[in-house]
């Protein structure tokens, strides 16, 4: 993924900063806090939500299944429309498609539509690299560009800012990149979105090249989907010369019909619309209206492997809504930086360790990243089991065992650091295997109880550094019940 | 009717009270109540921190020293969604690897009779006034394996709704994990202590005296930072305020 979160710390330490930060804790809980509630009451509405979240998760497992086979009509069909499809393993090769296809229209810059796939290869890094400016054109996406900041949030990328921020990064930075700030700006919605819309403006009227991602593609005819909100997406996929979208293998649908179900799943899950303001959709070329060349670049990065996995692969049914995060404790107060993808909250702690494997440090912490509270897979509106897929990559990570990378079948080793734990782990197992055992060591701690600390040293100061530990109580329970009614239990 | 009761390691170790209220209520409601004194732990911390197989032997030893009882009864959502809903998977996913259908087999008696006490009270028992008295006021803290996993529902509210003197108060962000999560509270201690910090503060905005849960980790957590943040709030298993009467009073 983008070089941008090379080197980042594990979670727990990425998180530090943002628990320890009032201010950022103070703008997540006020935006996830929102948007759940909107979410909850936009959901609510439809009296087929169970039955439509249920059609949605079949329609992607059978897609999945069957994905080659689609991913090949596809490919047909896009072709047959005037487009041209190109297969990209990695990221390396996604990237050199797309510098390669923007060289060749003899261009310089490109505008972009909101994509998480161009993120997720470091698109825009790649092309800067060959003397290519890329314009990000989303709202949410321009602030962060302005701010060489990273994105914290799939759907709102600058979530962690508030307007004063965001009115600050733009009188500094605009000048810069095009068009400047106008004079005396403040930090009132309507007057952020104008000098945002003045300084686009430019930007889409001079771009001879889009470059997009898309929420779906439709096999049978060739039809890429982009859903959003602001309609700068709707400029950048009409108005330049050459369209070049890249695109994760795993959003095609079969059909058209397919369609219906998350046109209507996916907006009130992530904007709470009922439905989105734009959604454009494009097949291949058309003479005199749009683009004249179309690229689709197919990205797999990873997917394939993903794929590969029983448990794990449901993670490639997500329709990037984003409500899993919006509705995670663990997110709230860590923020979308600690997760140190472009993937964050509970779809990034399953989707980040599968695409990139368990081998860094980072991408080992993921899987712990949450307290297993299940809020994610109530909201998902595919019915994806995070919880399920956290548990099965935690046990990636501390005993190892099969998968697949880079299409060969591999035996992982645990990740480092986990032997002490797995020795307890053991240890506990054990014991708890022999109730004789448990039982001296209650009596033990009975019998010691005056000498418990409240705190701890060791690993277990990471509990009692916040919290007091229960005082251990004179008899256990089994000493109790031994000595008031022993005999009656035959079961000794 | 006979139920064994499955207290869980923790509440055995720490909270004996939590198990003595058990069997004060349910003897009070009739029910004649078993300790097999063989049992130990569900397996739930091995299975959560990713230790699949080490929870294993674990589950196949509760289906050992359960497998005769016609009902079995926990005061742990956690624990009760681990023999609930995840022994049928452990079952599964030995089978995915070739390993039979021995463990599935073993397990599947013990995965419907297995009741959390609420689920008990109110779905085989059928009552929900059971008689208590508990003269303070309540907030009640769905956990989330309760919440989600088993689906208690308002059960554990009509329960206290119910109860003689007590007054419910409603706790704003209820449905919020309160950061306990077993091993996260220790691999994510930061996090883990901002989530419980806020439960604490919401459940102080309430005026309760008492906060009230059907699982003593996540009280353990909770309490942990009652005790750190010094406020004047006590957490209480539900089994306690459901066991006390005006003759004999929980505190
Ligand atoms: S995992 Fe589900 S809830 Fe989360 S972003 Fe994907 S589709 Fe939405």
């Amino acid at each position: 993924m983008s070089g941008t979160f090379v080197g980042m710390p594990a979670f727990p330490e990425a998180a530090h900063r943002a628990v320890r930060d009032p201010v950022l804790r103070a703008n997540l809980r006020h935006a996830t806090h929102t948007i759940r509630a909107k979410r909850a009451t936009a959901v609510g509405e439809l009296s087929d939500w169970v039955e439509l979240r249920e059609a949605g998760r079949r329609i992607k497992d059978h897609t999945l299944r069957h994905l080659d086979r689609y991913l090949l009509r596809l490919e047909e069909s896009v072709t047959a429309a005037g487009g041209t499809v190109h297969w990209a393993a990695d990221a390396a090769e996604a990237n050199r498609i797309v510098t390669r296809l923007v060289k060749e229209t003899g261009e310089s810059e490109v505008v972009k539509v909101k994509s998480m796939a161009t993120q997720e290869i470091g698109l825009n890094e790649a092309l800067e690299a060959e003397g290519i400016r890329a314009y990000e054109t989303d709202l949410a996406e321009l602030i962060v560009q302005l701010g060489r900041d990273r994105p914290s949030h799939i759907l709102v990328p600058a979530i962690h800012r508030n307007r004063g921020e965001i009115r600050d990064v733009f009188v500094r930075e605009m000048g810069a990149w095009g068009r400047p700030a106008p004079a005396g700006l403040t930090d009132t919605p309507a007057e952020l979105a104008e000098a945002a819309r003045l300084h686009l403006r430019e930007k889409f009227l001079r771009a001879k090249v889009g470059v997009s991602g898309a929420n779906f593609m439709v096999a049978e005819t060739g039809t890429l989907v982009v859903v959003e909100s602001e309609g700068n997406g709707r400029m950048c996929l009409t108005l330049p010369e050459t369209l070049i979208s890249v695109v994760g293998i795993e959003k095609v649908v079969p059909t058209w019909r397919d369609l219906e179900v998350f046109l209507q799943t996916l907006p009130r899950s992530s904007t709470a619309e009922r439905m989105n303001p734009y959604t454009s959709m494009w097949t291949g070329t058309t003479d005199g209206d749009g683009p004249r060349t179309f690229h689709l670049v197919l990205l797999d990065n990873g997917r394939t492997d993903t794929l590969a996995d029983r448990v794990g692969r449901q993670a490639l049914a997500c329709i990037r809504c984003s409500a899993c995060l919006n509705v995670c404790p663990v997110y709230e107060r860590a923020g979308g930086h600690a997760y140190g993808s472009v993937y964050p909250g509970p779809i990034g702690a399953i989707l980040s360790p599968q695409l990139r494997g368990t081998a860094d440090e980072i991408d080992a912490s993921l899987p712990f990243a949450s307290s297993l509270c299940g809020a994610c897979y109530e909201v998902c509106p595919v019915a994806i089991d995070i919880p399920e897929v956290l548990v099965h990559l935690r046990e990636r990570v501390v005993e190892g065992g099969p998968a697949v990378r880079q299409g060969n079948r591999v035996v992982l080793k645990p990740a480092r650091g986990h032997a002490a734990e797995r020795a307890a782990m053991r240890a506990a197992r054990w014991a708890f295997a022999r109730p004789g055992t448990l039982r001296t060591g209650q009596r033990l701690a009975a019998r010691t109880r005056r000498l418990h600390p409240r705190t701890l040293p060791g690993p277990g100061r990471a509990w009692s550094g916040t919290r007091d530990l229960p005082a251990v109580p004179a008899e256990p329970f089994r000493d109790w019940w031994q000595r008031t009614r022993g005999g009656k239990d035959g079961a000794e | 009717m006979r139920v064994a009761l499955f207290l869980t390691c923790v509440n055995d170790t720490l909270y004996p009270d939590t198990g003595r209220a058990v069997v004060r209520l349910l003897s009070r409601l009739g029910v004649e109540v078993d300790f097999p004194s063989g049992q130990t732990c569900c397996g739930q911390a091995h299975y959560n921190t990713g230790y699949r197989h080490q929870a294993e032997p674990l589950a196949r030893h509760f289906a050992e020293v359960f497998g005769g009882y016609e009902a079995i009864v926990t005061p742990s959502g956690s624990c009760g969604a681990m023999v609930r809903e995840l022994y049928p998977r452990l079952g599964e996913r030995a089978s995915a690897e070739g390993r039979g259908d021995t463990l599935a087999r073993t397990l599947s008696p013990v995965v419907p009779r297995t009741y959390e006490l609420t689920e008990f009270l109110v779905d085989v028992l059928g009552v929900t006034d059971v008689g208590a008295y508990y003269p303070h006021k309540v907030t009640y803290h769905p956990t989330c394996h309760g919440l989600r996993g088993l689906g208690l529902g308002d059960r554990p509210r009509r329960l206290l709704a119910a109860v003689r003197g007590l007054e419910l108060a409603e706790l704003p962000g209820a449905e919020e994990c309160c950061g306990f999560g077993g091993t996260f509270a220790l691999k994510n201690a930061e996090v883990s202590a901002a989530m419980g910090a806020d439960k604490v503060r919401n459940a102080e905005s309430t005026g309760a005296e008492v906060l009230c849960a059907a699982d003593n980790s996540c009280l353990m957590h909770i309490g942990g930072m009652m005790s750190r943040l010094r406020t004047e709030l006590r957490p209480v298993h539900i089994a306690e305020i459901l066991a006390s009467t005006e003759e004999e009073p929980a505190a």
